[in-house]
Order: C-alpha cells, then sequence, then structure tokens
C-alpha cells in the first residue's frame, strides 16, 4: 500500500537520503530505526509530502506523491517531530481547526479521540501550557482524528517519562490492529516492543529490513552459551564438547579449582543447550549454570551501523 | 467554479484560524492602539488645529501608516509556523499552497479592515459639523481595503521567505515604503519616467480611488500586485521544500 523507489534526498551537497527502497503492507507497524542523522525524518518528510524527493518514487495506493500529494495526505495520519502545534490556540480549538481542514463535522468524534490518547482534562487548556507527554498527545489525537489508513509517527515518544512511553506505546500498538503504523525512533527498545517489522537504516541507506523476531535470530551469525561446570577440567570437556555437531569452538574462561568456566560458540538458530546438558549428566559431571546469550536487536544494529 | 469554492472554503478556514490568533494575543490589540493613536493624530489635528472638516489628511498618510503597520501584522504568519515548526503540520494537511497562502493574506486583510472601522467614527464627526463630500469618504474606505489587501500580500510574501519575524517585517516594511513614497519624489526624475513611477505606486492608485473616482486602472493595479506577491508566496513555499 506504501511504496518508496529508490528515494534520494540531497540538501546541497549534503545526501541525507540515498537510493532507499521499500513496500509497506497494509496492517503492518513498521520501525524506522537509525542512528540520529540517518535519514528518518526526512523519508517520513517526503513520505507525508512536506518534502519533496530529488529524485525517486514514493506512492500511496495508486497515488504518486508528487502528481496527488492532497489525496495522499488525506489518507495520512502525521506526527511530526516533537509535536509542533499551535501554541496559542486552545487544544479544544486545534482539534477543531484540524477537524474542519479534515471535513469532519461530528462532534462526538473530537470527544473520542480525546478519551482515546487520554487528553480529556486538557482540552480547555493553552498548548503552550501543556507538557511534553501531554503536547505529544494532542499531536496523537489530532494525526487519528480523520481515521486514516496510514499513520506517520516520527519519535513518538522521544522526550517522555517511562510511564508516559508506556502508555503511548500500549496506544500505539491499539491502533496498529487496525491501521498502518510507520514510526521512527532511534531507541531500540521501543521497535522491540511495538513494532513487527524494521528497517534499520544508516548514513541514507538501508541495511537491514526484515521482521523484528527474523533479525534477532540473525541466520548464519553467531551465538555463544555460557556453562560452569564442576568435577572435571576444561580437557575433559573440551574432549567431550568437540564432538557434538554445531559446536564451533570452545573457550576457556577461568578454573578456580572445582568450577571451570567455558564458553561455548555455536550457530545462532541452533539450540545446542540440551546436548551440551546430556553431556555433562552421561559424564557425571555437575552443571552448575547454563546460559544463551539472548541476541538482542541492540546486537544486530551495533552491527550493522558501527560494524561491531 | 467547484474548484474554486473548494478553495476558498479551505482559505475560510486558515482564515479564521489566524484572524483568531490575533485577537488571543496581545500583538493585534497592540497594533490596532498604535495605529489608532496615529490615525487620530493625522484626524484630529486638521480637525481642530485647522477647522477643517475633511478627511483628508488621514488618507494622503494612510498609506505610509499602512506601509508600518501591515507588514507588522503580517510578520508571524509564515515566519512563526516555520519557526515554531508548525509549518510542517500545516504544509502536510491536505490543503493546496494556494489556500494556504490565500487564507493567510484574507486574514491579515480582514484584520486591517478591523483595525481601519474605529475611524469611521471620524467619517461620522466631519458629516456632522460639516457637509463632506461622501464620494471620496467611501472611496478612501474602499481604496484602504484594496491597498491593505496588496500590503498583506507583499508582507506574507516576506514572511514566507523567512523564520525570523523581524527579518520578515523589514523585508515588508522595505518593499511597502517604496511603493508608498516612490511618487514623493518624482520631482528629480525625468518627466518621461513620471507616468511609470506613478504606475508602480501604491500610493498613487490609492489617492486616484481616495478622491471618489474609481478607475478600473486603479482596481487592476490592486489585483496585480496581490496576485503577483500571492505567487511569489506560493514559489517561495514550493521551492524551498
Amino acid at each position: 500500500m506504501i511504496s518508496v523507489r529508490n528515494l534520494v534526498k540531497h540538501y546541497g551537497q549534503v545526501k541525507a537520503v540515498d537510493g532507499i527502497s521499500f513496500t509497506i503492507r497494509k496492517g503492518e507497524i513498521t520501525g524506522l530505526l537509525g542512528p540520529n542523522g540517518a535519514g528518518k525524518t526526512t523519508t517520513l518528510r517526503i513520505l507525508t509530502g512536506y518534502l519533496q524527493p530529488t529524485s525517486g518514487m514514493v506512492s500511496v495506493d495508486e497515488f504518486l506523491v508528487n502528481e496527488n500529494p492532497i489525496e495522499i495526505k488525506k489518507r495520512i495520519g502525521y506526527l511530526p517531530e516533537s509535536a509542533p502545534l499551535y501554541p496559542d490556540m486552545i487544544v479544544y480549538d486545534f482539534l477543531q481547526f484540524m477537524a474542519d481542514i479534515r471535513h469532519i463535522y461530528d462532534k462526538e468524534k473530537i470527544k473520542d479521540v480525546a478519551i482515546q490518547c487520554g487528553i480529556t482534562e486538557v482540552m480547555h487548556k493553552n498548548i503552550n501550557e501543556l507538557s511534553k507527554g501531554y503536547k505529544q498527545r494532542v499531536g496523537l489525537a489530532q494525526a487519528i482524528l480523520h481515521d486514516p489508513d496510514i499513520l506517520v509517527l516520527d519519535e513518538p515518544t522521544n522526550g517522555l517519562d517511562p510511564n508516559q512511553i508506556v502508555e503511548i506505546r500500549d496506544l500505539i500498538k491499539e491502533l496498529g490492529k487496525e491501521k498502518t503504523v510507520i514510526l521512527s525512533t532511534h531507541i531500540l527498545q521501543e521497535v522491540e516492543a511495538t513494532c513487527n517489522r524494521v528497517i534499520i537504516i544508516d548514513k541514507g541507506s538501508i541495511v537491514a529490513d526484515d521482521s523484528t523476531t527474523e533479525l534477532k535470530s540473525a541466520r548464519g551469525k553467531d551465538i555463544r552459551i555460557n556453562c560452569v561446570i564442576g568435577g572435571t577440567t576444561f580437557e575433559g570437556i573440551q574432549n567431550a564438547l568437540k564432538n557434538i555437531s554445531g559446536v564451533k569452538d570452545i573457550h576457556h574462561i577461568r578454573d578456580d579449582g572445582q568450577l571451570c568456566y567455558i564458553q561455548i560458540l555455536t550457530r545462532a538458530d541452533i539450540d545446542l543447550r540440551p546436548d551440551v546438558f546430556n553431556c555433562v549428566k552421561d559424564s557425571d559431571w555437575t552443571l552448575y549454570e547454563m546460559n544463551r546469550e539472548y541476541r538482542s536487536l541492540e546486537h544486530v544494529f551495533r552491527e550493522l551501523t558501527v560494524g561491531m | 467554479m467547484e474548484q474554486f469554492k473548494e478553495t476558498m472554503k479551505g482559505a475560510t478556514l486558515i482564515a479564521k484560524k489566524e484572524l483568531s490568533g490575533y485577537f488571543s494575543t496581545p500583538i493585534g490589540y497592540i497594533v490596532i492602539s498604535v495605529f489608532l493613536v496615529i490615525a487620530g493624530f493625522l484626524f484630529f489635528s486638521t480637525f481642530f488645529l485647522y477647522g477643517q472638516a475633511e478627511l483628508r489628511a488621514y488618507f494622503e498618510l494612510l498609506p505610509l501608516l499602512f506601509a508600518f503597520v501591515i507588514p507588522a501584522i503580517t510578520m508571524r504568519l509564515f515566519a512563526e509556523e516555520r519557526n515554531t515548526g508548525s509549518f510542517e503540520m500545516l504544509m502536510t494537511l491536505p490543503l493546496s499552497t494556494i489556500q494556504v497562502v490565500t487564507g493567510k493574506i484574507l486574514a491579515a486583510t480582514l484584520f486591517a479592515s478591523i483595525m481601519i472601522s474605529p475611524t469611521l467614527v471620524y467619517a461620522v464627526s466631519v458629516a456632522f459639523v460639516g457637509s463632506p463630500d461622501i464620494g471620496p469618504v467611501i472611496g478612501g474606505y474602499v481604496g484602504a481595503v484594496l491597498l491593505a489587501a496588496a500590503y498583506a500580500s507583499i508582507g506574507v510574501f516576506a514572511s514566507s521567505m523567512t523564520k525570523n519575524q523581524i527579518v520578515a517585517f523589514i523585508i515588508g516594511f522595505a518593499i511597502c515604503i517604496v511603493l508608498s513614497l516612490i511618487t514623493k519624489f518624482l520631482y528629480f526624475i525625468s518627466p518621461k519616467l513620471v507616468s511609470l513611477f506613478e504606475y508602480i505606486s501604491a500610493d498613487y492608485h490609492f489617492q486616484n480611488i481616495a478622491r471618489g473616482v474609481v478607475d478600473s486602472r486603479n482596481i487592476i493595479y490592486f489585483a496585480s500586485v496581490i496576485a503577483i506577491s500571492s505567487m511569489a508566496s506560493i514559489y517561495q513555499l514550493e521551492v524551498r521544500r
């Protein structure tokens, strides 16, 4: 439903976005992840029709962003970075103004949205009196007012306190059940918590584009199993474990007389823990500890953007 | 026609929002007060000091006064949006740039009309003590609205160029003051150029209307100033995307 092809955007000499392509299907919550300055905001701004691409093409449904921007803008609800609203307006007036522009004449709609975003108690306040969390919610209310098919959120939880973050994330997940959501963030937990698909952008290009679970499992990458075993020596363990297929390498961490700390290197897509356990059991040693390192999105992100 | 109606509908929404914006902050009241104090001085100095029951002095200096006041009204219209970032929200709404620009010019023109409306009291008091020619009074007010619209479009253009309101004011003021004063220097230039300079002078066209003579050329002049500055604003907003 959203299709981006070879998108390029230059600001003078600076290449902010350098040939990005992706397709987003209906009903996905996609996270645009990347370090600061990677080109996330620029991509979203082009998608929403605020910026014009230097080259490349963006389409939503059957409409092209440079031919039919108004039609696209009708279908998108957009929360820009740090929710820039009209500071001198009263919240209710602001939402009323937005409703008028979107041709929504049902007064109940504003109330419903206010309840959904939890802003009923600030409706009569001036926007510049609101805390950052409330501003963000008013911005979100404005974005979902016209029931858009597509919701574009630029760093929706930026600058919020932990409670507010959880609330906003829950709201996004709720909205994602019936809408297509694209959100940008540089916070990894956010993507892990809310998105079912991740596009990682670095220096204006896509470095990874996959489902969250797929990225974390990372086929072909190595992972470690840490064990603490008693009643034997490192040599004994090494001789026993090297016969298990899938073991790439065994490191000796340390030995404190009774316990032997080791690290087994293996592929990420297989789980060797049962084999290790059986081996220990058969040899009559004692297994004190065993854990398989959890491969977080953080690992993936650092690997892809810094190369470590 | 249908499309024109649709365009005006969006523009009216913007105008409504901007107009109420003027009255929800002190700036609107400050501008109106400053204007009324100066206009009052211009009017009453001829009314009492010279004992003349007429509005001529007031209308004569109105272009100069507008060149100062109107850019102060329009300076925030785009510059503030660019500065706070709400510009991004505005430009991603399902509105065309024409609708946004038209709405903002409309708001500033309406505000200026509200600003000059208390001076209708002068016209009434003049009518009580003397017997003024009604033509120039009507012409003066019609011309004032046209002049306000023209300067408002120039001011909106100035505001569309920058995110700094002071810069927007100075650019708008510079253009408007030239259009207001250019005929005052006609003594120094070759007579061949006089009609050209008269044609580009807002003051000249305004004074014609304020004399009570409505000529299509004067109307066309103001219409073209509005059209050219609106197009320049639209270009500014579109090209810098």
